[in-house]
């Protein structure tokens, strides 16, 4: 055998030949996609460092330490104490006498506004909370931390260029020299602020928070939930498993998947002239929105749900019914345990959807501007994607973080529900 | 079982539908009237000039046969003849399918199966079945044999419910095997386990018949043994009606056969009598490997 070596047939020679052609057709193809998945996470990159470098700043505010005088011929002259009296008073001058005792040679109306207006207007409820609180401390000196106005706070933040022109920018000469000198004294500086996640809306940014647009998003994807998943999953399952095949069901079927391609829009005004102008619902409220999106998220679920009951092995249907099971039994016991991890995985893309969804909101009015948590289904509330374009298109420089901070909120939102689904698909998920 | 010894221990009643005398089989090939025994003493399941048309499809056409108690049939043919269309007729599993229609009338114990007051759930307690790939729940093994007696509440406690799976795996020649892991997947079992779990599960609802499809066509030899072993076994408590496309198969397990042609019962008797002395060209070609 060692001396003669059999010469590889024409066929031999020509696989051979092909080989090297169709592992470079196969290298080619993972070059490609390696590349695609490269450019994707680039992009996701880009975007991830773009908001969070951007939106981070919005969790922090700046805060200036005031040396406040509660003084009882400010707050109670008459010494009541009663808790109208402490609840009307007047915090504001607390505030200016306080800042005028910090800053002891500033004189002129104008500059003295531009002093009083280096502290948020919130700051006066934040001590009335406190007197109200404890009106022992009437009469007593205190320091606390007040939030700086949004113009304070862009600055200190870096945000604001000091080499401009004073007319430029939004703060003044004075004021920066001010900012400075409380920074030497360690008397402003930057806290995590609880507000952007506990407050509302607001017309000051540095009061604005996420709170009102998340529970909107809460309570509208709730109902969507709570609406589209059985329904979704019931309809699939009738229209899978029980209905007949016929004209109708082909009419039923074409419709749904050409529901699914309608524009988002398009729900929002069939929600606006049916559930609020025909069964009066109230307006901007989370119900109606989440009656919208459960429209839009419906046909999803329903394709998802029946693409994943058809992907059940006929064996295990026929197992079933060769045991004497109903068709409900066969449904319920069987088919359905094993579809559910896939009508989970549509779930999850329409609730996703439905979350990131503005379009059909703006129509039923989830757009206005609302200052107030909302606590109840028909309370007026906005949802994070709208508050997103609310804040996107406001004119303060500081909104522009909150834009990016509400977007983090967003993807937060969104990770969270996913992982909450993925861990109740993993749950139910079966091998056959 | 080998066929040897079967075709001598049977004993040989004769057909009366045929000519002894004339050595080679009558049979027309274009005659596809059904000859040989058709009846029998003390029939369990008995169908009347039954056809079933998919559509514009005519798959059966004008069969009668009876199914005896505690004994084997098997149908056998070439595929595509019909066979299973018929066995799925016993326990009205066409039903599922959407444009099949079935006519004629089959009776279980007496009682049309396709009466309108025949409920469907009840017929597939009393006709059991295994199909050709062994499809076990994607559950425990315990609960695919526990499903039957649980969804048709025949059992009365926990300790009913024990007894009956213990006692159908036994009887499926499954219990040794599987006793101590009755907890684990079903579909973790080896082929010929799955397929005799199958079985337990059918036999558990305690049927009259058992109907199998091809059982141990996706099995191999050692398995495929088992699984006739069991078959004969059961034989003493249950009708069985069993599809193969092994004429070795139908020699060592049943008692009858029934050798089908597109769509046409051709010839139905005792098992041996099949085998030596077919009443059908037909037949003979088919069991002679002519074709098939």
């Amino acid at each position: 055998m060692t001396n003669s070596v059999p010469t590889p047939s024409i066929s031999q020679q020509r696989v051979a030949a092909s080989l090297k052609r169709r592992y470079a057709a196969e290298m080619r193809f993972r070059a490609y996609g390696i590349a695609a998945i490269a450019v994707g996470l680039m992009f996701v990159a880009f975007l991830f460092t773009s908001i969070i470098s951007k939106g981070y700043s919005s969790f922090e505010q700046t805060f200036i330490a005031l040396d406040v005088d509660y003084a009882a011929d400010t707050i109670d002259p008459e010494g009541k104490r009663d808790h109208d009296t402490l609840a009307n008073a007047d915090y504001q001058a607390v505030i200016k006498a306080s800042l005028r005792t910090q800053f002891p040679d500033v004189e002129g109306r104008a500059s003295l506004r531009h002093l009083y207006g280096m502290i948020s207007n919130s700051a006066e409820q934040v001590l009335r909370d406190r007197v109200l609180a404890n009106p022992k401390l009437i009469g007593t000196h205190a320091t606390v931390w007040l939030l700086a106005d949004d113009h304070v706070d862009t600055f200190f933040k870096g945000q604001i260029d000091r080499k401009l022109s004073e007319a430029d920018r939004p703060i003044s000469d004075e004021e920066i020299a001010w900012v400075d000198a409380l920074k030497a004294q360690k008397r402003a500086e930057l806290r995590f602020n609880p507000a952007f996640f506990t407050s509302g809306d607001s017309r000051e940014p540095e009061q604005a928070g996420v709170a009102g647009a998340l529970a909107g998003s809460a309570l509208t994807l709730l109902i969507t939930l709570l609406l589209s998943f059985p329904i979704g999953v019931a309809a699939a399952i009738y229209l899978e498993e029980f209905a007949p095949r016929n004209v109708w069901t082909d009419i039923i079927e074409v419709n749904i998947n050409n529901l699914a391609a309608v524009p988002s829009i398009v729900f929002g005004l069939l929600g606006l002239a049916m559930f609020i102008q025909f069964f009066g619902l109230p307006r901007s409220s989370p119900m109606v929105g989440g009656l919208v999106l459960s429209l839009m998220t419906l046909p999803t679920i329903i394709i998802a749900g029946r693409a994943s009951l058809k992907a059940v092995p006929p064996s295990i249907r026929e197992a079933a019914f060769g045991m004497g099971a109903s068709r409900m039994q066969m449904v319920a016991h069987h088919v359905l345990p094993l579809a559910l991890p896939g009508m989970l995985t549509g779930t999850i893309i329409g609730m996703a959807r439905a979350l990131g969804e503005s379009a059909p909101l703006l129509m039923i009015g989830m757009v206005a501007f609302i200052v107030d948590v909302p606590h109840g289904l028909s309370d007026p509330s906005t949802v994070l994607p709208v508050q997103i374009y609310l804040w996107a298109r406001s004119p303060e420089r500081a909104f522009v973080e909150r834009t990016s901070g509400a977007i983090m909120v967003l993807l937060g939102f969104l990770l969270v529900m996913n992982a909450v689904a993925v861990i109740l698909r993993n749950r139910f998920e079966r091998r056959w | 079982m080998s066929i040897e010894k079967h075709l001598h221990s049977v004993s040989m009643a004769r057909s009366v539908s045929f000519n002894e005398a004339d050595h080679s089989p009558p049979g027309d090939p274009v005659d596809t009237k059904t000859v040989g025994q058709v009846t029998v003493a003390s029939p369990v399941i008995s169908a009347r000039h039954v056809n079933v048309h998919y559509g514009d499809k005519h798959a059966i056409k004008d069969v009668s046969i009876d199914v005896a108690k505690n004994s084997v049939i098997a149908f056998i043919g070439p595929s595509g003849c019909g066979k299973s269309t018929f066995l799925r007729c016993l326990n009205r599993m066409n039903d599922t399918i959407a444009n099949a229609k079935v006519t004629g009338s089959i009776t279980l114990d007496g009682a049309d199966i396709y009466d309108r007051s025949q409920d469907i759930v009840q017929l597939r307690a009393r006709v059991g079945m295994v199909f050709q790939k062994p499809n076990p729940f994607p559950k425990s093994i315990f609960e695919n044999v526990a499903y039957g007696p649980k969804i048709h509440g025949l059992a009365g406690s926990r300790a009913d419910l024990d007894d009956i799976v213990h006692s159908s795996l036994q009887k499926a020649g499954l219990w040794d095997e599987v006793k101590d892991r009755l907890d684990n997947p079903g579909t973790g079992l080896s082929g010929g386990q799955q397929q005799r779990l199958c079985i337990a599960r059918a036999i558990a609802v305690d049927p009259e018949v058992i109907l199998m499809d091809e059982p141990c066509s996706a099995l191999d030899p050692i398995a495929t043994a088992k699984v006739e072993d069991l078959i004969d076994e059961l034989r003493e408590n249950y009708a069985i009606v069993i599809v193969t496309h092994s004429m070795q198969q139908a020699a060592r397990v049943s008692q009858r056969t029934a050798y089908f042609h597109l769509g046409d019962l051709i010839e139905v008797g005792p098992t041996e009598q099949i085998f030596t002395n077919p009443g059908h060209k037909l037949t003979e070609d088919y069991i002679t490997g002519r074709f098939g």
